[in-house]
Formats: C-alpha cells, sequence, structure tokens
C-alpha cells in the first residue's frame, strides 16, 4: 500500500509499504477514505518529538471503512468509522476512570521504557506519532491496522458526509476538552492563544458551554477571520500589546480562563522566543512557550488555565512564581477522546458545530510532501488539509479563497 | 608522560586546571561513596515503610521489585500465575519443565543469542497471596524472588508485585552490558510483567505490529 512517512526533520516521502494485518484478536483493518494533517504533525515534522524513527508511516486523524476484522472485534465489514488518535484499551484502570489518553495497555512493554524515564510515567498509546507513543503505524495511508477496534472507532451513519465527522478524531474532542478543562462559567470572559484547527474548535466550544466572551490571540489574517466568524473577538498580536488588549477588555482583572491552543512552537518575534529559537536549532531544546508564558500572566488571579497545546518535555523561563501567586488552576493532557465521541456525534447532527469552514484545501495522499510543506511554510492559506487516498497525484481542490480579517 | 610534565611546565594553568578537575572528581566520588553508606545507616535505623527492594542498599546480589497494578480481582491473577500460562506473556522464557518435587528446570535467553538455563525450587505458597522460589546448586544462576498479589484500594484490582535477587554472572558491568542487550533479567522481568497485566486486562499482548517504510522490518513483528 501506499503510506505517507516521516523520513527526518522536514522530510515527508510517500512511499510503498506492506499492507497491514489483523495481528490481534480484538483488531481491526481500516480502508482509509480521508485523513488530515494536524498541527502536531508539524512537531514531528520540525523534528521536534523525540523517538522518531526514519520509515515511520505517521498520521492520526483518519476515518474510512472496516475491511478485515479479528475474532474479538465487534466491528463489522463495511461499516464506516472515525477512529479515536488514542490507543485505549478499555479496560485498565484509566480507561476505566475514561482517562483514555493515559490507558496503560496501549504502549507495548518494549517502547514503553523509554517514555517512563522521559516523563515519570509511561505515555499512553497514539497512532503515527513517535515510539514513545508506541510506534505504531499512522493513518496516512491507504490501510491502517486499529488495536482495541471494540472500543475506539465511532460508526458513523450514511448520512453524514466525512468532514462534518473526520475531526472526532482529534481536533474536535482536543477543542472540546480544552474548554472542559477551563471550567467555564456563565458570563466568562474566555481567551485562546492560537485559531489554528484545536483553537477554532476551543473557541466553539467555549461558546457552547456557556462563556460570554471569547478573545482569540494569532497572527495569521486567515486564521483571525475564522475565529471572528466563529464569534470571538479577535487579537493580532502583532498588532497590539496582548495583555494590555486583555486587561483593558476586562477592567484590568484579566480573562478568567486562558487556554494554549498552541503548544512547543510560538511564534513571535519576542525575546524568551528568540532565545528558544537559537536553543532548539541546535537541540538543545524542545519548548518554546511563548504562549504558555503570556497566558499564566494574562490570566486573572485565581483564573484556570488550560494547556491542549503540544509540549514535549522540559521547559525553561517558566514564569512558576506568577503561576502560584496568581492562584491559578491548571488543567492539561493529551484527549480522552473516547470519552466525547458520543455527544460529541450528536452534536455535530445537532448543527452545533461549523466542522468546514477551517477546511482549505483536499489533495491525494500522493501529493503529502508538498502538503506537509504547505502546512508549515503557508499557514494563512492553509489552515487545514485533508489528504484523499486513491486521488491521482496533483489532483488538489482548494476550497474557496480564504477571507482575512 | 614527558608530553604530560613539558605542557604542564610551560603551562603552568594546565597543571592547575588538572589538579582541580581530579580533585573535584574526588571529591564527587568521596560524597557518592558517604551518601550511599549514610542511606544504608539509615535504612537500618529508620525503618521506613518503603518496599525493601527500593531502598539504597549495598548489596552482592542485584536485587530489584516492581510492582504493578492490574485491573482483575486477586484470586484470578494469583490462579493464572501457572507455568504453563508462563509463555503466553514471558517472551524470554523459551521453557519451563518440571523436574521433581517444586522444582523446574528454566530455559532463557541471554545476552548475545545465548541461553540460560535455571534451575528453581518453588519453596513457599500462600494461596491466593504469593509464591517464593529459591534456586538449586546446578542452576546458572543464583537467583531468588516472590510474586506477591495484594488487595489494591476498592474497584482498582490487585497490586502485583515481583521481586527477584540474583547474582549477576559477571558481577556489576555484566549487569550493565546484559542490559544494553535488553537481555537483563530486571528488563525482562519488568516486560514480562507488563506483558501479563495486558493478557489479564486486556485478553492480548500488546504489540504495535504494523508497516512502516523499513525495509528489515513486517508488518506482523513488533519493533522497537
Amino acid at each position: 500500500m501506499r503510506a505517507v512517512t516521516w523520513q527526518g526533520r522536514h522530510k515527508i516521502s510517500v512511499e510503498t509499504v506492506p499492507d497491514p494485518e489483523i495481528v490481534n484478536p480484538r483488531d481491526a483493518i481500516l480502508k482509509v477514505s480521508s485523513t488530515a494533517i494536524c498541527g502536531s504533525d508539524l512537531h514531528l515534522y520540525d523534528g521536534y518529538i523525540p523517538g522518531m524513527r526514519a520509515g515511520d508511516v505517521v498520521g492520526h486523524e483518519f476515518m474510512g471503512e472496516i475491511v478485515e476484522v479479528g475474532p474479538s472485534s465487534t466491528l463489522k465489514k463495511g461499516q464506516r468509522v472515525v477512529v479515536p488518535f488514542t490507543i485505549s484499551c478499555g479496560q485498565c484502570f484509566f480507561c476505566e476512570k475514561q482517562q483514555y489518553s493515559a490507558c496503560d495497555n496501549g504502549n507495548p512493554s518494549e517502547t514503553r521504557d523509554a517514555s517512563e524515564v522521559l516523563m515519570g510515567h509511561a505515555m499512553g498509546a497514539a497512532f503515527g506519532y513517535a515510539h514513545l507513543t508506541g510506534g505504531y503505524a499512522g493513518g496516512q495511508a491507504d490501510y491502517v491496522r486499529i488495536p482495541y477496534s471494540d472500543v475506539g472507532p465511532v460508526v458513523i451513519p450514511d448520512d453524514l458526509a466525512d468532514e462534518d465527522v473526520l475531526f472526532l478524531s482529534d481536533i474536535l474532542p482536543t477543542g472540546w476538552q480544552a474548554a472542559i478543562n477551563a471550567d467555564i462559567e456563565p458570563g466568562d470572559t474566555v481567551a485562546v492563544w492560537g485559531c489554528g484547527p484545536v483553537g477554532l474548535f476551543t473557541i466553539q466550544s467555549a461558546l457552547l458551554l456557556g462563556a460570554g466572551r471569547v478573545v482569540a490571540i494569532d497572527h495569521f489574517p486567515a486564521r483571525l477571520a475564522l475565529a471572528r466568524q466563529l464569534g470571538a473577538e479577535i487579537l493580532d498580536y502583532r498588532e497590539v500589546n496582548v495583555r494590555e488588549a486583555l486587561d483593558e477588555m476586562t477592567g484590568g482583572i484579566g480573562p478568567d480562563a486562558c487556554i494554549d491552543c498552541v503548544g512547543m512552537e510560538s511564534h513571535g518575534f519576542t525575546p524568551d522566543n528568540i532565545l528558544d529559537q537559537v536553543k532548539a536549532q541546535f537541540y538543545a531544546a524542545t519548548e518554546r512557550p511563548h504562549a504558555l508564558r503570556q497566558a499564566i500572566l494574562a490570566c486573572r488571579k485565581g483564573g484556570r488555565l488550560s494547556i491542549p497545546g503540544v509540549y514535549g518535555g522540559f521547559a525553561d523561563k517558566f514564569p512558576l512564581g506568577q503561576l502560584m501567586e496568581k492562584g491559578l488552576t491548571v488543567k492539561s493532557g493529551q484527549t480522552h477522546v473516547q470519552r466525547y465521541t458520543g455527544e460529541l456525534l450528536e452534536m455535530i447532527r445537532e448543527g452545533k458545530f461549523d466542522t468546514t469552514s477551517l477546511i482549505s484545501h483536499y489533495a491525494p495522499l500522493e501529493d503529502a510532501a508538498e502538503m506537509y510543506r504547505h502546512w508549515h511554510g503557508d499557514q494563512d492559506s492553509y489552515t487545514k488539509i485533508i489528504l484523499k487516498p486513491g486521488l491521482e497525484k496533483g489532483a488538489v481542490k482548494t476550497m474557496k479563497e480564504m477571507e482575512h480579517a | 608522560m614527558s608530553y604530560f610534565s613539558r605542557t604542564a611546565l610551560e603551562k603552568p594553568e594546565y597543571l592547575i586546571g588538572s589538579v582541580a578537575g581530579l580533585a573535584a572528581i574526588g571529591a564527587g566520588l568521596l560524597f557518592w561513596r558517604r551518601q550511599r553508606r549514610v542511606a544504608g545507616e539509615r535504612a537500618a535505623t529508620i525503618n521506613g515503610d518503603a518496599p525493601h527492594w527500593t531502598l539504597k542498599r549495598k548489596s552482592d546480589r542485584a536485587l530489584f521489585g516492581k510492582s504493578l497494578l492490574i485491573n482483575r480481582p486477586r484470586e484470578e491473577l494469583f490462579e493464572a500465575w501457572q507455568v504453563e500460562r508462563f509463555p503466553d506473556f514471558m517472551e524470554n522464557v523459551v521453557a519451563v519443565e518440571p523436574v521433581g518435587d517444586d522444582v523446574s528446570r528454566w530455559t532463557v535467553k541471554g545476552p548475545a543469542g545465548r541461553e540460560v538455563h535455571l534451575v528453581n525450587r518453588v519453596t513457599k505458597i500462600v494461596p491466593g497471596e504469593s509464591i517464593y522460589w529459591q534456586s538449586e546448586e546446578e542452576s546458572e544462576i543464583a537467583n531468588s524472588g516472590e510474586v506477591r498479589f495484594t488487595d489494591a484500594p476498592a474497584g482498582r484490582g490487585t497490586y502485583v508485585s515481583l521481586i527477584l535477587a540474583y547474582a549477576p554472572p559477571a558481577g556489576a558491568l555484566g549487569r550493565l552490558g546484559a542490559k544494553l542487550l535488553q537481555r537483563e533479567p530486571e528488563v525482562q522481568a519488568r516486560r514480562d510483567l507488563h506483558r501479563f497485566k495486558q493478557l489479564m486486562e486486556t485478553g492480548e499482548v500488546t504489540s504495535n505490529a504494523s508497516p512502516s517504510a523499513r525495509p528489515s522490518e513486517t508488518a506482523t513483528q513488533p519493533h522497537i
């Protein structure tokens, strides 16, 4: 089959690799119909995530049709499903607490050691995302092996199109959990750093959960325009001092909740970020947490900080005293996707989420290398890319010209 | 030597630097030895509640223990810890043959493709709670150990602890070498215990077997 593979920093290639096979009784094999490139795939692309090996099949947002099932799978051939990016067994202590991304069984014995050394406890497992999280092949491919297929996959009714439901795999539940983790109270002002796909779903979720106003922060005009379209007030950090603006919008107290949808690769020409950039170039740091630093300083005293953005290791220049003295509550973590997919599918059916405005491009799987380049370098015009296996190379479809804020 | 002394004479800062460096290393070593001695003495006097295998005590034998929370009832796990089921989750165990009352001969994969033979006697069984063993004279590696099953807080299942002491064939250095080759008993036992947990909780041993563009790998074999 054909698959998108990671070959090194800024090296992505589409290769012919063996087809996946059923290995364990609960497995199923999925024929991929749609698969998206995620913001966190950029961390792999930029070489920020340790534990990748040349030749890894990437991709963790995907859906398709079940073509083969193991004897203990509850799925049937021909069913259309969306697959959560987290590989969770459903039966360990963590899964029973619905903390699916902390599953203690998905990460195999052989690969869990390294992440245990790095994190203190072994990480959960995910598709197509480094050997620290299990070393499983991802879904930017013609076919994928799905472990624990009786627990994760969400069966999709025929009347819903791929683009309505594909984001149940990651970014929609990630935005939803980010807003839930902000413990929003009615009338709250919620500030969201980053208007990428997760930020855009966080904005929608915060408003659905009762936020009085959502203030979104970014610098790409097209992304800010999408944020505004979805109901947020917007701040372009190249235009204003973000903290001053947030204070002035809240009578000087700051937002009640701050959500970092940026993660480890902050943009921005600030002294702390320039130093982080230099260190990262020399492999002396994995984190560039400028947005997180700013969120901590911006948040109101006694407020909530939610961190869906991905970080990989040790951060420096971290405003720990500010976090403590202001008495912030912090919630974070990879998304417990399986916990939310049921209610979110219902909400999609009720039309509560706009899942399609952010999609800027549909492209053949074969064009993945070029799409990664654009996703990395042209973030204003490429706001979400969906790859389609089977299409002929070059058949890229650009959605409507993005509006600019 | 002559080169060093000439350089040192010509450039006294080299000599001062070298002496300072050696002194720092020496001080570090002394401090480390003292810390170890103090840790040992404290463990003997304070009697804390830490599991004994976690204490920083000096011993000729390599001692380690690993406890895992397994979300199944204690009795079920005790029943499942049977020699016949070991090959299901003990990846490095090639064979276990009974050779008399409570004695069995184990063939285990060792470093560099070798096989190691152990002869172990089960010395005590407390039904539902623990199994103890001790190696016999003819065992290639002297070892002893215990598997312990204790109730976890309500609703969480069982703490399963595997405690193992063995005499490393080539001392501490040999142990390090075996660790690097991923065939050291601690590494093996820890991974096998995780496989036991996977099997008991999920019904299968977790495998990341899946395609990659590395020609050395297949889609059905797990990889690191």
